[in-house]
């Protein structure tokens, strides 16, 4: 009996720790990574190695000599920003623009707002957005995927299907013109399309999604909010005028909806704390993104629609409150 | 579809060792040390003196205000002395110290086993004796439990609730209760009815006891007015505010209790051993003990008179495990671990969990990612990250309108941390600085 812990209850944890969480999400996003690789060959690797070693890297070097911290690279969440961030540019970005990236997704992103857990916006949403500003031509040359033999230095390239819809409409083309230049609802559904390395294959982001679902990583609660705001926004557009409004499986399948809901906005740190919350952040996100796309100038708008929406959740967090136990008397 | 209560709650893992371990009687210690101070309320007054003579009953201590319990002897021999001695606190209070000699019963308890079914006192005089038998609330609140059946004027009482959840882990001493003593408990719950003048009474019990379900309900059917229902397991159902909420769908307001929504709650082991007050004359001066982990050779419940050293039970179960790293006096959601082997058992022991020294660690703190589980899981629908951070900034008006007043410790936001944030330690700081203010605030 010579050491024997004195401490406060409870005395007993669940096994789930932070690393778990984040190496759940990693898993998660396999098979996206397999499919991107499929379509796009060597690019979506160089990219997506590129992206995951500089992040660390920078998160590292930033601890260790700028905050002079214990680094805490292995927590898994760097990794995940790499991950996404590679997720959300095309597989033939150069790879000094990648490390750029990065170190504005993790440096200006999270590093400078303390770290893990402190920053408002989601890091690799930061680190895209800022390279699509930045470096306009680059962000948006999309690789045609035409398989692994895909070269990385000079892929051929394409107009996505929301960059397609987008011009076609603003050139006056009725939409069902339009649908017949681009792949159709299926070839989408399993990722044959150009786009960013990891939002082209729904089927493999559903996945992705079901695995998080059943690992408790996260609810559906943010997801489902995005993706049925999303789909009943578009289909009463659809519904006014289907030859000048794409129907709303189109608008779930292209483009960055499924990644930006599923592995995105469900960012723990920068998504609401209570389900009340949740909902509105969720219809936020939806809103925003039909907003960009249907009416702004660029063809997409899902990262943006996340930012935004990170920056009123702290306002969120404030006001709405979940249901306290005994807050209503009964009379 | 099986009831239970709908916000919050987490399932750890259950433990319960000593499940189908039938109750034994403990043998009696050499000496015990009873506290004076071992229910909620002012500390009894010692009616004994060094030198005196006492048998098992005798009162040795006597309740010092409304609420109060007076005290028993658990044994009969000579007081040695009455002296400070440390308790599950951790702190040295007073203790009447009694050497044993012998087993000599005051006279007038019944100590046949028959079932005694008739109530032949009223209610006022039930809850006498309940007074005087030192009966305070067993489930660990420790509260006296005429208190509980005083119901104030204007207030209306229309539900008894028995609480048999036994949601922490480990723990089995209601559970063998129910299986052991069913038949006793069911009359006491009758009588605690007559106090109460209610007609129904319900007995909540978690569904990982089904050979304690199946046997309340088995011999039921006897008893008019009582009912038994089988709960989710979920902690922490045994939370009073959970239970009612679980089992009639009423809210206890904010600051608020059950009698404020017509119920009173009791546990089963107090129904017990209000059985053995009225009926048998006999005051409280045992209690069924659990004495688990996972490393313990013989996991038991042990039937132990008060003020045994926890050291005897120890011993009994096969002595203490080499790996030992904590002892905890209750459960491991709840129970206060503890330094040393001497304390005594008291009214409100449930169990002694001995962990081994693997499990004795906290998980490793880092920063808090706001994944919110904290706040999915508070049974109160508090926000315990938030809390947290309040605490520790120390900012209290925020913390008293965030609701800190209303955890109930449960312990649930700690538990489920995926960063290891110690919440509730922080929380538990704030909740006492706050009541202190409060306090003042009303003088």
């Amino acid at each position: 009996m010579s050491k024997i812990t004195i401490s406060p209850s409870p005395h007993v944890y669940e096994d789930t720790t932070v690393k778990r969480l984040m190496f759940d999400v990693v898993i998660a996003m396999l098979p996206v990574l397999a499919i991107s690789i499929y379509f796009f060959g060597m690019g979506a690797i160089i990219v997506t190695l590129t992206a995951v070693v500089s992040c660390l890297a920078f998160e590292w070097l930033i601890q260790k000599y700028m905050l002079k911290q214990e680094p805490s690279i292995t927590d898994g969440s760097a990794l995940v920003t790499g991950i996404l961030l590679a997720f959300n540019v095309p597989t033939n970005l150069p790879i000094w623009i990648i490390i750029v990236g990065s170190l504005v997704a993790i440096g200006v992103g999270k590093m400078s707002f303390g770290g893990l857990g402190n920053n408002p916006f989601n890091p690799a949403l930061v680190g895209r957005v800022f390279l699509l500003i930045s470096f306009p031509v680059q962000m948006t040359s999309w690789p045609v995927p035409t398989g692994f033999s895909n070269s990385y230095t000079d892929a051929v390239t394409g107009a996505t299907p929301l960059g397609v819809m987008k011009e076609g409409i603003g050139a006056g083309e009725s939409v069902s013109a339009i649908m017949d230049k681009i792949p159709s609802h299926m070839e989408m559904f399993y990722g044959h399309m150009g786009g960013s390395m990891g939002e082209i294959a729904a089927v493999a982001l559903l996945l992705g999604f079901v695995y998080l679902l059943i690992r408790k990583v996260i609810t559906w609660h943010i997801p489902i909010s995005i993706i049925a705001t999303i789909t009943i926004f578009t289909g009463i557009l659809w519904m006014i005028n289907p030859e000048s409004n794409a129907d709303p499986l189109f608008h779930l399948l292209t483009g960055g909806v499924l990644l930006g809901a599923i592995f995105m906005a469900t960012d723990y740190v920068t998504s609401p704390m209570s389900v009340k919350g949740i909902w509105i952040y969720g219809v936020g996100i939806g809103l925003i993104t039909v907003l960009i796309r249907v009416f702004g100038a660029y063809p997409e708008g899902v990262s943006f629609a996340i930012l935004i929406m990170n920056a009123f959740v702290p306002l969120i967090n404030m006001y709405i409150k979940p249901k306290r136990f005994g807050e209503v008397r009964n009379d | 579809m099986l009831k239970t209560f709908p916000k919050g709650g987490v399932h750890p893992a259950e433990g319960k060792y000593s499940a189908n371990n039938a109750i034994e009687t403990l043998p009696l210690p050499k000496t015990v040390s009873i506290p004076i101070a071992q229910h909620i309320g002012a500390p009894s007054k010692p009616v004994v003196d060094k030198g005196d003579k006492v048998k098992v009953g005798d009162k040795i201590a006597e309740s010092a205000g409304f609420v109060s319990a007076n005290i028993h002897s658990s044994v009969s021999g000579t007081v040695v002395k009455i002296d400070n001695v440390m308790d599950s606190t951790g702190y040295k209070r007073p203790c009447v110290i009694i050497d044993v000699e012998g087993d000599e019963w005051n006279e007038s308890i019944d100590r046949s086993t028959d079932l005694k079914k008739e109530i032949s006192l009223t209610d006022k005089e039930i809850i006498n004796k309940i007074n005087e038998s030192g009966i305070v609330g067993l489930g660990g609140a420790t509260f006296p439990s005429h208190v509980k059946l005083s119901v104030p004027d204007g207030k209306k009482i229309d539900v008894l609730i028995i609480n048999g959840v036994e949601c922490e882990p480990y723990l089995t001493s209601d559970h063998r209760l129910m299986l052991e003593k069913a038949e006793e408990m069911l009359i006491g719950i009758q009588i605690l009815m007559k106090a109460l003048n209610v007609n129904v009474a319900l007995i909540g019990v978690e569904n990982n006891k089904p050979d304690a379900i199946s046997n309340l309900q088995n011999i039921v059917k006897d008893y008019p007015g009582i009912e038994v229902h089988a709960l989710k397991v979920q902690y922490p159902q045994g939370g009073e505010k959970q239970l009612i909420k679980a089992l009639i769908n009423r809210e206890v307001p904010s600051g608020g209790l059950p009698l404020d929504v017509g119920a009173v709650v009791h546990n089963v082991g107090t129904a017990l051993a209000v059985y053995e007050a009225v009926q048998k004359n006999k005051p409280l001066f045992e209690r069924v003990v659990t004495l688990t982990g996972k490393s313990v050779k013989k996991p038991s419940n042990f039937m132990v008179r008060i003020g045994t050293p926890v050291s005897n039970l120890v011993e009994a179960a096969g002595g203490l495990p080499e790996d030992t790293g904590k002892i905890i006096n209750g459960g491991p959601m709840m129970g206060k671990a503890v330094n040393s082997l001497e304390i005594p058992v008291v009214k409100g022991t449930s169990g002694i969990l001995i962990m081994p020294a693997e499990l004795s660690k906290r998980k490793k703190e880092s920063n808090c990612i706001r994944c919110a589980k904290c706040v999915s899981v508070c049974p109160q629908g508090l926000e315990p990250y938030l809390l947290n951070k309040l605490a520790l900034l120390e900012k209290n008006d925020k913390l008293e309108a965030g609701g800190v007043m209303d955890c109930i410790e449960c312990g649930s936001c700690s538990y489920t941390c995926p960063a290891g944030l110690p919440l509730l330690d922080y929380i538990r700081l704030g909740k006492s600085r706050v009541s202190q203010i409060i306090r003042s605030r009303k003088q």
